[in-house]
């Protein structure tokens, strides 16, 4: 088997057992990179000679026959929303493109103190906003199993890079699907945790009550792992909770009850996705879980509730890139254009605008430029749903019916432990087939928003595949039980 | 259908400048999500409580201190180091007050 196939925990009892060093794994996937990223284009930036500074201590560690830390000298890469002390920060975005992080995203330091080896960041939708990676200021990424296939999105870069062998496992964010659908386009096992299980200091914010950070892997078990280390109650971020203790999960399929939402086998989705799913779900009842049909109501109102919310608390997070404390900045010497008078003279109030100060110019021209179109889309539709006169109808609005889709969930785990469902109603679709219309691409989202409306943890885990496309099986649980979750993945055997 | 006036009011609050096309083009966009949005008015919202955060936590305080060993201590020369113009170690910026 090649090095780069390999598990967390198979590299772990290798080098345990000195029959290769991390350096050597270090290097191997290096050159991989080197080789075949130029083809998919996962990564947005390398960073060889800390990544093989960081392989050698390990390699000293283990010569000095110090406990060695299951993660450590495992080679990852970092989806480049997630902070990492000394290396760029783009956000997928022209915004950030020279941003270096001053400081380590609280996952990143716990991932440090457990010596893992940082590969480099991964490419993603700018601000991840999007669903296919397209919206990336620098470049596309393409899906490994079908190169004229987009690999997803937002974390398409993380899902790329594990399902082409890049790195052995990596981290992503997920606001509405965004490790979930690439995972599933991909073919590889993607978890967002419950919300709050996992700390955000550190993760360029998009939607603060929907953002959380997860693992990206080739196996379920390799994702148990990494969730393990990187879960946990920080004092950084307040919206951040210990996860309660679990007694030991005696774990036996007979005593499953798994529901299937019918809202989920939407009109559209591809039959052989839905044939798929239905096939897996027999497989599980087969091996003696009890199948119940259930329904959660309100799930045809999570997509426009999410298309309310998510840019609105985008507006507002996005508002610090003004140009003046950090990132592309209009008003700065090394960048001074002029500015665009005629421009000027269009937008609002004429006479306030042009005896204003310049100070104006450096926040319009500076966003104007920094920003892509889609990130300006959401910033727009989050501001008119936040305005006077609006906000009532709209985002009040949605933060009631946000309580309505929990209150399904929560009726419906009174009756069964899991929920399985698809996770998109399509394989990955055909690079720039969705990107001209907005909408079109938003529905790609229609069965994964609904999980972070109601904060619960999912995992998707590939099942099966159309015609060489990966199709991914979403499961959800109840609040902080990933690891109830994990191990009911865990039983599904692909082979 | 958002008029190019709201659309205009919007990208203002937003502090985005918009070309005249982009205002064309993101009027329509808008619009078709906002038509979209509109199914939410379907929905029979008495007596529901708004959900801000799907995970209750109540009162997360901490101490108001400076943290001098914090996250490094060069913490403020790096954050200043990032910022487009500075003088005399603070940020600077164009005038604000006349």
């Amino acid at each position: 088997m090649e090095l780069t196939e390999l598990t967390i925990n198979q590299i772990h009892q290798g080098l345990i057992k000195k029959e290769f060093s991390a350096l050597e794994l270090c290097k191997t996937y290096l050159e991989k990179i080197q080789k075949k990223d130029k083809e998919i284009s996962a990564y947005l930036a390398v960073s060889k000679e800390s990544a093989l500074s960081q392989a050698k201590k390990i390699d000293e560690m283990i010569s000095n026959s110090k406990e060695l830390p299951i993660l450590a000298g495992i080679p990852f890469a970092v989806k480049d929303n997630i902070l990492v002390e000394g290396i760029k920060c783009t956000a997928g975005s022209k915004i950030l493109e020279n941003y270096i992080a001053p400081y380590d995203a609280t996952v990143i330091k716990k991932l440090k103190e457990r010596g893992v080896v940082i590969l480099g960041k991964t490419n993603l939708d700018e601000f991840a906003m999007g669903s296919s990676t397209e919206n990336s200021a620098f470049f596309i990424t393409k899906n490994p199993r079908d190169l004229n296939r987009v690999p997803g999105g937002s974390s398409g870069g993380s899902a790329a890079a594990v399902a082409a062998d890049l790195c052995i496992f990596a981290l992503g964010s997920d606001t509405g699907g965004s490790i979930r659908q690439p995972a599933s386009f991909c073919g590889v096992v993607g978890l967002k945790p419950t919300y709050g299980a996992v700390s955000r200091y550190g993760l360029i914010a998009f939607a603060s009550s929907l953002d959380q950070i997860g693992p990206m892997t080739k196996t379920v078990e390799d994702c148990q792992i990494v969730f393990n280390t990187i879960k946990g109650k920080d004092l950084l971020d307040s919206t951040s909770v210990e996860m309660p203790e679990f007694k030991n999960l005696e774990f036996k399929i007979k005593n499953l009850k798994i529901g299937v939402p019918k809202e989920y086998f939407v009109k559209g989705m591809d039959s052989e996705v839905e044939k798929i799913i239905k096939k897996v779900i027999k497989k599980y009842e087969e091996m003696g879980a009890k199948i119940e049909e259930i329904s959660l109501p309100h799930t045809e109102y999570a997509l426009p509730c999410y298309y309310i919310i998510a840019p609105s608390e985008a507006s507002a997070n996005l508002a610090r890139y003004d140009g003046i404390k950090y990132g592309y900045s209009k008003g700065s010497r090394l960048k001074a254009q002029k500015p665009i008078q005629a421009k000027r003279d269009e937008v609002g109030d004429e006479v306030k605008l042009q005896r204003a100060s310049k100070l104006l110019d450096v926040y319009l021209e500076s966003r104007e430029e920094g920003f892509g179109p889609e990130v300006r889309r959401r910033i727009m539709l989050g501001t008119y749903a936040l305005s006077s006169g609006y906000y009532e109808a709209y985002y009040l609005r949605a933060q009631k019916v946000r309580t309505l889709i929990r209150k399904d969930f929560n009726a419906a785990f009174q009756k069964v432990d899991a929920i399985f469902t698809p996770v998109s109603p399509t394989p990955a679709f055909k690079i720039k087939e969705k990107i001209d219309d907005p909408l079109k691409m938003y529905l790609s989202d229609i069965l994964t928003v609904s999980v972070n409306l109601a904060g619960l943890p999912a995992i998707s885990v590939p099942v099966d595949n159309i015609r060489g496309l990966p199709v991914g099986l979403q499961i959800i649980g109840q609040p902080f039980e990933e690891n109830k979750i994990l191990e009911i993945a865990k039983i599904y055997d692909r082979d | 259908m958002i008029s190019s006036e709201e659309v205009k009011h919007i990208a203002k609050l937003a502090r985005l400048g918009l070309t005249e096309q982009e205002i064309g083009k993101f009027q329509k966009e808008l619009s078709k999500t906002l038509d979209y949005i509109e199914k939410l008015k379907e929905v029979d919202i008495t007596n529901i409580e708004p959900t801000s955060y799907s995970v209750l936590v109540e009162n997360v305080m901490r101490n108001d201190e400076m943290c001098l060993n914090g996250t490094s201590a060069n913490g403020a020369k790096k954050l200043l180091e990032l910022a487009p113009e500075t003088k005399n170690g603070f940020l600077k910026t164009k005038s604000i007050l006349k």
